[in-house]
């Protein structure tokens, strides 16, 4: 598409003018599409406008979902209800298979292996330490996080650019419906709760198999004390910042995809980029997230 | 028509933006005052911006410039505490517009769900009197896309009537359609217009726009061009007929 200098100007002169409003998208794209400066300093300077652009879109776009979600809970219940329950047997009921054998396969990489290199070098006793720290407060939520946003967040990507390009958002608000509430607020609920279950599943899961590769190689280890080693380097605040984590990751996950398939028009064409974009957004979210609670953890 | 009662429509110089782009001029100066039980067909050729016209009126996107009223509220309306006011309006889409993810029924049913929380047994009768009233029976447990455009149309226009308007808004409704499925819809907006059984014989205001003013006669009672961002009203068919407008010439004869 040609550079529009029109808009440019258009949006120069409300500067000068004194009367410019909020930058609306067409004149952002235009904005962006200006030849990229020969100095580094504007070059770093454009990407960190965009950066800031990008992250004002999806902070007011949360921020204006969670108003949603507060308001209209209970608005619409026979309408907007179904499809949560569809949402969470999509991201969480169908997903579970593919959990389990990924449950299996962390425990054979991970679990399995430390568990027979800690038996050898004489410190089972941390067991139940490394397996809290690395399974349940690390390796599961953000495994979980990830395989959820390859397997459900990019098809709300997808679907929802679709609905965008195809006009059906338009339809939505012809016939008084808020797309925020029927279209992402049940995939924000549905992938809070799936993320949450997955996890769940995941690490005890992981656990599991994770005993049984150890057991195959014949580590002395009894179920007894495996367990009693898990149960005893768990406490309270790791079930509570779990939950809060997991649920964390599937909103903002559900936020950024939905910011990216709905937020701003769409042609077809511009669905793939948007995917891109979508999934590397969310996974520096999960990841920025994930290091909010290390903090929180070390503090406490 | 009753032209004392206070108007379903009323634009005092309106400026209309694209609805992609809004900063886009599409028409400006628009004075158009639409009365209770009007029949309207707005014309104009590919790119006129008919549709961005009615997407205004329709209220999804603000007028740039002007004052727009509907239902004497006014233009756009995007606060709960107005909706009502809002819904007194239907708008159907050139190419329906339908939801893929719902069948044709659920398509239907969903405003009735949404705003009148009725269980799914709740909005059967209803949803399924305006199929058999549309002749869409045989397609209500379809997906849009395994349906011929034509019957999407058509779904469109039921999932506007659904929740009973008092005003119609159609952009394009006789595009690329087949004789049989044209005469359809000349008859079933007349009969709008005239009070349906199923709206409670109440008439209802309609507003289409058209690329050919041909079929409309003997149906629309009212009609207006859009040129050069520019909208005319002409009145009835016979003053249409009788004026010296290029773009209606043009609209007539080819």
């Amino acid at each position: 598409m040609p550079f529009d200098r029109s808009a440019v100007a258009q949006y120069v002169a409300g500067v000068q003018k004194g009367n410019a409003s909020t930058l609306v998208w067409p004149q952002i794209r235009s904005l962006l599409r200006l030849p990229l400066p020969p100095s580094y300093t504007q070059f770093i300077g454009r990407k960190l406008f965009r950066l800031i652009l990008t992250v004002q879109g999806l902070g007011a776009f949360a921020l204006i979902t969670l108003g949603v979600i507060l308001t209209k809970i209970r608005a619409a219940r026979r309408a907007v209800w179904p499809r949560i329950y569809q949402e969470i047997s999509r991201v969480g009921l169908r997903l579970l298979p593919m959990f389990l054998f990924m449950a299996a396969a962390l425990g054979l990489l991970v679990i399995g292996q430390t568990v027979s290199w800690l038996t050898r070098v004489g410190a089972i006793k941390y067991l139940g330490t490394i397996m809290v720290l690395v399974v349940v407060r690390e390796l599961g939520p953000l495994t979980a996080g990830l395989l959820v946003l390859a397997r459900a967040g990019t098809a709300n990507v997808v679907e929802l650019g679709t609905a965008r390009a195809l006009g059906e958002v338009e339809a939505l608000e012809a016939l008084g419906i808020d797309p925020v509430h029927y279209l992402v607020v049940p995939r924000v609920l549905g992938m809070a709760v799936g993320v949450f279950a997955l996890t769940v599943y995941l690490i005890l899961g992981a656990l599991v198999s994770g005993y049984l590769w150890a057991f195959l190689q014949d580590v002395p280890l009894r179920p007894g004390d495996y367990f009693r080693q898990l149960a005893g380097a768990l406490q309270w605040l790791d079930f509570a910042l779990l939950g809060l984590k997991t649920a964390a990751f599937g909103f903002i996950i559900a936020v950024v995809t939905c910011y990216h398939g709905l937020a701003q028009p769409l042609h077809l064409e511009e669905v793939s980029a948007a995917t891109v974009r979508a999934v590397a957004q969310s996974v520096i979210g999960c990841v920025l997230l994930d290091a909010v609670f290390i903090i929180i953890y070390l503090a406490l | 028509m009753n032209q004392s009662a206070a108007p379903v429509i009323e634009m005092q110089g309106v400026a209309i933006g694209a609805l992609r782009e809004p900063s886009l001029l599409l028409a400006e100066g628009v004075n158009w005052r639409v009365a209770p039980g009007e029949y309207w067909a707005v014309a104009g050729l590919q790119g006129s911006g008919k549709s961005d016209f009615l997407m205004t009126t329709a209220g999804l996107t603000p007028p740039v410039a002007g004052d727009y009223k509907l239902f004497g509220e006014p233009m756009p309306i995007f606060d709960e505490t107005r909706l009502k006011t809002r819904l007194r309006m239907g708008l159907v889409f050139d190419s329906g517009q339908l939801f893929n993810h719902l069948t044709v029924a659920e398509n239907v049913a969903l405003p009735a769900h949404y705003h009148e929380n009725l269980a799914p047994d709740e909005a059967q009768s209803e949803v399924q009197s305006w199929l058999e009233a549309t002749e869409l029976t045989p397609w209500a447990g379809r997906m849009p896309s395994s349906i011929g455009r034509n019957w999407q149309k058509r779904v469109g226009l039921v999932r506007a009537l659904v929740l009973k308007p008092e005003l119609l808004l159609v952009d394009d409704p006789l595009a690329g359609l087949d004789p049989r499925h044209t005469n359809w819809w000349l008859g079933f907006l007349d009969a709008l217009c005239r009070g349906h059984p199923l709206l409670e014989g109440r008439p209802i205001t309609v507003v289409v726009t058209t690329a050919d003013l041909r079929p409309w006669k003997g149906h629309a009672r009212q009609f207006a061009v859009l040129k050069n961002q520019k909208l005319s009203v002409l009145g009835s068919w016979s003053q249409l007929e009788s004026g010296t407008n290029e773009l209606v010439q043009e609209l007539l004869t080819m």
